[in-house]
Order: structure tokens, then sequence, then C-alpha cells
């Protein structure tokens, strides 16, 4: 079907990005990473296994920043730009993957950097996102020039955080084809973490996971937190893996931990009369991600040194000096990020304040096993639809189970690298399965957390080829319109809503949802605002159904959607009526397109815009 | 044959350890002083190139035309080069700049130690021992020549890599022979060094800074 030489699975992460490649031609071959070179200093070009994800934008005067394959960048990606962006923040655009999956703010348009200067020209989430990409393909392209092969024409896997909507796949794909990337996949990253495992276990893998097993994926990256549970069944004779339930979208990861142990170590030197400038601050998190590393793996360790350097050339004398105990790490990532919950705790809700600047929606609760807590909590019935799974199997009768009790986990992400916190997460997930009278879980023993999600979106492309097993799953959300109730207005009561639902829960790729018998009021020539919604729970609405009532958080409210039926053939100002159809495409993108009841030309069908920035 | 002028960089580095070398090392220094000697009787040499035209033949070599040689593999060291291999310069200054960025080794190295305390230093060689450690790491694979523990008793069999062991004290007689090891030893499995940009000058291995 094409002339692909290479599967290429790409891990955009938050914070760092990998490629790994494997060639489709050579039977049994295993996903390998590609190392990326990118300039690591001015001048300096090096090839690394990961590329940071961040983008500088430098001042006019400091030239071209010179790649081999391009004398004249005019930015830069990668490690020189998370170092330069150290020096001048201002020109720094961090954390693109979360803009891009941003409501608040319109990802089509230049914002980034917030704050930037003048003189910089500010470019959009998708373009952040597009930027990394292309250099990753270019340093594919130039890794193999000699054979005149380019990533373009490769199959290409692009990992997604399982709880991107719609919207953010959507303009996932809109950065990968403006990077001219247009084979390409869309793959979840815990599911790809899971690939990992079962490439890295070989043939014994089938050994270790049985029919009924839930597996958990708990992957703890540097900025984001996203859970996935992955259920076995078995389907004529053979084990199966489906993918039934993702979490919410969780900005909270190793960066928050480095800052909160930074700020112990400032705390100390401040009261040892030292003044800590905004550089030491960040040399201190650098070290405290150090400190973080060794103390949460090493159990003898009683403390663990943190020195910094002054900005000046003096180095004696300006060095400073302090340490972190085990204890403080204890208990300010341990009991601070991962404390021991009841399996009823859930995270505090963000509190709206009047006044929000534009910024990324952190989480408001540093408690990622209150996250975990709310995850499985909220997903307790996710096996209900599963074949093989008699819910509520552990308790008497039909006893329904307060929260979906997984079998196994697999950890993934550069912070669950530590030891104690793998621990005290098992712990407490073990404490909440033996009050229900489940059995504790096994731990899918996971190797190079950092690299695994790009490695397994290469080997999720040899599956496709039919080269190794596939995981099912199907969209993690049901999609509902919200049409407002035809009510007299009252003053302070907002109309009633039906939720009407266009897209059903676990629709596969390529497949497309039944036309439901529904009608919207589109008028012609304007942009129309629809408000949208999606549920990770509701597996049950076929397309059609429509919601008038709804439990507290079933429903959550995505970015607007917009209609905009061209004048052409109608009169301007026209109310046409139009039913909605959705569709996933092969890449793995929901695609809606408004169908006029009266079309003008045979089979008229306008897209329907997913990404429109979402009302303050 | 002549061997090549040595650029600026180079010659300093050069002059930095002859100077030592000649100090403490009578059989170098007299070695050194014949040469010398000899000089004038050799035809004159060309005059010594400029250090960014040196550069430029740097860059050139490092970029063979048309297609950049793709650099995502980290070289892996030969086990006994044919040919001794030209020293690269740049890539030297580079690795020095990586030291001096990760972990102010050269900072360190060019303040006066003696008149500060044990603490002042001990702080200061954390910050370079954390950084330079790192930096060692990217750029270089690096195992123990001898796998025994120091001190204990070791054969050298007949045959053995005099690169790899060095024998000190009473040496003398035929392998195989017997001794205490001293040191492990270090050698460098696999080596990754920067690539320079075209026009860059790696002289400065690190910028000064001045903040607006």
């Amino acid at each position: 079907m094409s002339g692909a030489k290479y599967t290429i699975g790409i891990d955009l992460g938050t914070t760092h990005s990998a490629v790994s490649i494997a060639p489709l031609d050579i039977e049994g071959a295993r996903p390998e990473v590609l190392r990326v070179p990118q300039l690591v200093a001015a001048g300096a070009i090096e090839a690394r296994e990961l590329l940071p994800s961040f983008l500088y934008l430098p001042h006019a005067s400091e030239g071209p920043q010179a790649l081999p394959w391009d004398p004249e960048r005019a930015f830069v990606v990668g490690e020189h730009a998370r170092a330069r962006g150290v020096d001048a923040p201002a020109r720094l655009v961090s954390s693109a993957k979360s803009w891009l999956s941003h409501s608040g703010v319109d990802r089509h348009v230049g914002t980034l950097p917030i704050g930037a200067p003048e003189d910089v020209e500010k470019i959009s989430p998708v373009e952040a996102s597009w930027r990394i990409l292309e250099h990753l393909a270019e340093a594919f392209d130039q890794r193999f020039s000699s054979e005149g092969l380019r990533l373009v024409d490769q199959d290409v896997v692009l990992t997604v955080p399982a709880s991107f909507d719609a919207a953010a796949r959507e303009l996932t794909v809109e950065a990968a084809l403006a990077a001219g990337i247009d084979k390409l996949t869309l793959l979840e990253e815990p599911q790809a973490a899971l690939y990992a495992w079962i490439d890295a276990s070989g043939a014994g893998w089938r050994k270790q996971l049985r029919p009924g097993d839930v597996i958990l994926v708990i992957d703890v990256g540097g900025g984001t937190t996203d859970f996935s549970a992955i259920a076995a069944v078995e389907k004529e004779g053979s084990l199966e893996l489906i993918r039934v339930a993702v979490g919410d979208h969780i900005l909270l990861g190793g960066d928050n931990m480095d800052l909160a142990v930074a700020h112990i170590a400032k705390r100390k030197l401040e009261a040892g009369g030292k003044e800590i400038d905004r550089w030491q601050m960040i040399a201190l998190t650098h070290a405290g991600r150090l400190a973080k590393e060794r103390l949460l793996s090493d159990e003898k360790l009683a403390a663990y040194p943190i020195a910094i350097a002054g900005k000046g050339s003096k180095l004696l004398g300006s060095a400073l000096r302090t340490e972190v105990t085990s204890d403080e790490i204890h208990a300010t990532l341990v009991d601070g990020f991962f404390p021991r919950v009841a399996a009823s705790a859930r995270p505090t809700a963000r509190a709206r304040t009047a006044l929000t600047q534009i910024g990324l929606p952190y989480a408001s609760d540093p408690a990622v096993t209150k996250h975990l807590a709310g995850f499985l909590g909220r997903q307790a019935e996710a096996l209900s639809k599963i074949e093989g799974f008699d819910h509520g199997r552990h308790g008497d009768a039909r006893d329904r189970a307060k929260l979906l009790h997984p079998t196994a986990v697999l950890f993934n992400g550069g912070v669950m690298k530590a030891t104690a916190l793998r621990e005290r997460l098992l712990a407490t997930l073990n404490g909440w399965l033996e009050e229900d009278g489940a059995p504790p879980v096994r731990v899918l023993a996971s190797e190079d957390l950092d690299l695994a999600v790009a490695r397994g979106a290469a080997a999720y492309g040899l599956a496709r080829h039919g080269k190794g097993f596939r995981i099912r799953g199907g969209t993690a959300r049901a999609y509902y319109v919200g049409i407002e109730g035809a009510v007299p207005a009252v003053p302070g009561v907002e109309p009633p809503i039906v939720a009407f639902c266009v897209a059903p829960f676990g629709m596969e790729e390529g497949t497309r949802a039944a036309l439901p018998p529904h009608e919207l009021g589109v008028v012609v020539g304007e942009s129309v605002h629809f408000r949208f919604f999606g549920s990770t729970v509701r597996r049950e609405d076929a397309a059609g159904t429509e919601l008038e009532r709804w439990k507290e958080g079933e429903l959550e409210e995505l970015a607007p959607i917009e209609v905009t039926l061209p004048a052409e053939g109608r009169r301007e100002g026209d109310v046409v009526p139009v039913e909605l159809s959705a569709h996933v495409t092969e890449v793995g993108t929901l695609l809606l397109e408004a169908v006029p009841k009266d079309p003008v030309t045979p089979n008229e069908r306008f897209k329907v815009e997913l990404s429109v920035r979402a009302e303050a | 044959m002549d061997p090549a002028p040595l650029p600026f960089a180079s010659r300093l580095w050069f002059a930095w350890a002859c100077f030592f070398r000649v100090l403490f090392d009578g059989a170098f220094a007299g070695r050194a002083f014949a040469v010398r000697e000899a000089m004038p009787a050799l035809p004159a040499a060309p005059p010594p190139a400029e250090p960014k035209a040196a550069k430029a033949q740097e860059v050139t070599k490092t970029e063979p035309e048309p297609a950049p040689k793709p650099i995502a593999e980290p070289l892996k060291i030969k086990a006994k080069p044919a040919e001794p291999e030209k020293p690269n310069v740049t890539s030297a200054l580079q690795l020095l700049a990586a030291f001096q960025r990760e972990g102010r080794l050269v900072d360190f190295l060019e303040q006066d130690v003696a008149s500060f305390p044990d603490a002042d230093v001990g702080a200061a060689a954390r910050v370079v021992h954390e950084g330079c450690r790192k930096a060692l790491r990217q750029h270089a694979k690096i195992r123990a020549v001898r796998t025994e523990e120091e001190g204990a008793q070791v054969t050298i069999a007949e045959g053995y890599d005099a690169h790899e062991v060095k024998l000190i004290g009473d040496v003398k007689g035929k392998p195989p022979f017997v001794g205490k090891l001293q040191h492990r030893g270090w050698k460098v499995i696999e080596m990754s060094v920067p690539m320079p940009t075209a026009d860059h000058d790696a002289t400065v291995i690190a910028p000064a800074e001045v903040e607006l």
C-alpha cells in the first residue's frame, strides 16, 4: 500500500520527545531509538536520545541557529533551547503540548511565549508542536540521507495522552501535517507503554497476563499524569486486550516535585542568611531532581547534598551548599504528592477565581493518589460492557464495587523510576483493593521509562503491519452537543440544556456513527457555535440519545464546536436544518460533519470545527 | 614529512604541558633541547596559520560534502588505530566547553584554591563533580581496564597489551608477571564528541554574560 521502509514511533512529550524506528522488511526486527542531533549549546551539535520539547526564539543579534541540515535556522529546538530559556525566559516556549490541549486559548493564533518581548514573533500552540515534529523528521532524514529516505514517506505513529479530547487530537494531527507528516496514526501513550512492555517481554508476555486481568497504566511524566485501564479477555481461544477507560488530563508531574525539593533547599539557604535569585532557583531545581532520584531510590542514603554555583566566574566563595534529608524528601514528595488516602478520596476541585490570567490549567491538587482514587472510582463500571467480566464478582450477590479493581500495574514516565514512589502507590492501591476483598495487583516490570512510549509506538506500527499484537479500544469518550431547551427566559436561571449524543463511546477507527434522527438549525453564512460535551463514563448512550439530566461529573464541557455553512446556493441568513454525522478516521481523530437535510449538491457535507476557543 | 602547523589553541595547551614536562622530566627536556638546537638547520617552517583559518579547515573536515555525514551514531573506539589520528582541536575545545558549561570546570581550575577554606572548596567541588560527571557520561562510555579489586594480586600474561597495562616498580624478567594491581585503569569504549556548526568560534569556551 505504501512505500514505507520503516515504521516510526514518535513520543511528542510535554517536556521531552523521542523517536524510535523499526524496519518493516526485516522479520523479527525490534524498535530502536533514533538519536536526535540538536544544538546543545551555541555552535555545538550533539545527537541525543531525548529532544527536550522546548523552543527558543532568539534575539536578532544572536544570529542564525545553524543545524547540520539548515545553516539559517531562526529558532532553536531541544537542549540548547531549554538552556537558553533559563537565561532569557520570555523567549522560551515550553509545555507546547499542554497549550495544545488547553481550550482557553485559540490554538491557531500566535500566543506563545506568553509575555514575550515585542520583537518576538509569537507562535501558536499548533506551530510549537509542529516545529518539534519537524525537527524530529529532519533528524530521521539526515540519518537516512545516504539511502534517500524521508520520514514523511514512512509509516508514522504519533502518541497522544489518553486524556486528550477530540479537539486536542485533531490539533496534534494538524501540527504533524504542517510538518509534512501525513501518513500517520495516533496512539494513546499508556497503550504505547504497554506495547513496549509486550515488545520487551518477548513471547513470555502471554504467560504473564490472563483473561480477566485489568492492567492499570500509571504514567507520571515531567509535566503530566495519565491513567488508563486495559482489560484482558479471551476471544475465540486467544487473549485480547481492550482499553476500557482513560483518566482526566492532569497537569501534574515531575517538574512540580523538583520545584518542591528546590523550595526545601531555598528555605534552608535563606535561613542561613543567603539570598536566592531566579537563576539560583533554577539551579536548585536541577539539583533537586538529582536529590529526588537518589534519595527516593536508595533507602540507605540519609541526606543528599545540594550545591549550586553563583553566576560569576568565581566559583569558590560563591557556591552555596546545603542538603536535603531523606526525611524531608519523603515528607514532601512521598507524603505530599502520594499521600495515603482512602479509596473515597477525591482531588480538590479547582477554585474558579474571577480574575484569571492566561496560563495553563495546572492541577490544583498535587496528590497523585487522590487523582488515582478519583479515576478508579469514576470508572468502577468500566468493565460493565466487556464480556467475561462479571462485575461485582468480588462482593456478595450484585454488590457493586465502589472502584475499578485492577489486577496488574504498569508504571511509565520518568517519575516512576523512583522506588519509593512506586512502592507508595502500590501500597495505597493494594489497601483499597483489600478493603473491597480484591487481591493485590501484580507489577508488570517495565524498563527504560523515559523511552518506552517511543519504542511502544514503533512496536504498534509493526503490529499494524500484522507483525504483532494489537490492543483494541476505540474512542475513550462519548461526545454530545448541547442544545438549549426552548423555554421562556428567567433571570438568574440558566436555560436547561439537552445533551444530544453524536458519537458513542468506543467508536473504532474507520467507523461512522449512525446518523441520529435529529436536526440542528444553522444560519447560512454565519459561524454558529454549539456547546460540546464529552464523557469518559457513559458507555451505553447510542448516537441520538438525548440526556436531560446527568450525574455530577459525568459530562465534561469541552471547547464549543463551530459550524459554518457557506452561502453558495443558499440565501444568506436563512436557517438550514442539518444533521451531525460522526466518523472516526483511520488516523484516530473524530470527524464531525454537518449534513444539510436538503442538500444543494449531492452528498453535501461541511466539516464541524472542534478546536474553537472556549468562552472564558 | 613536516607535521602540520598547530592552531593557536593547541599551541597554548602544548606550551603549558611542555613547561611542566621540561621542568620535571629530565629525559624529555634533553630531547626537547636537541630538537630546539636542530631547528635552524631545518628548512624554514611555513608561517603559522591563523586560528580562524585553522578552524575553517576543521569545519570542512568534519562536514564532508555533499551530504553531511549522519552524526546519529556515537563513534566506536577502535581497538588499535593503524595510524595516529590528527588531533581534532575543535572537538577538544567543545568538550572543554561542555565541562565548563555543565560543571564550571574552567572556573574552578582558574581560581586560586589556596586562599579558601575547605568548606568553600567542598561546596564548589560538588558543583564541579556533579556537572562534570554528567558531561563525562554524556560524551564517553568508560569502563575499568582491569575488573579485579585494587590491591589484588594479578598475573600479566605474555603478549599483554602494553597500552592497557603499565608495569611499575621493579620491572625486569620475563612474562608472566605477577604483581599487585595499584590502579584499575580506565578505557573509553564509546565516545561521542559535539559537532561544530559552521562559523562558530569554538575557542570561546564560555561567553561573557551580560544581564540586561
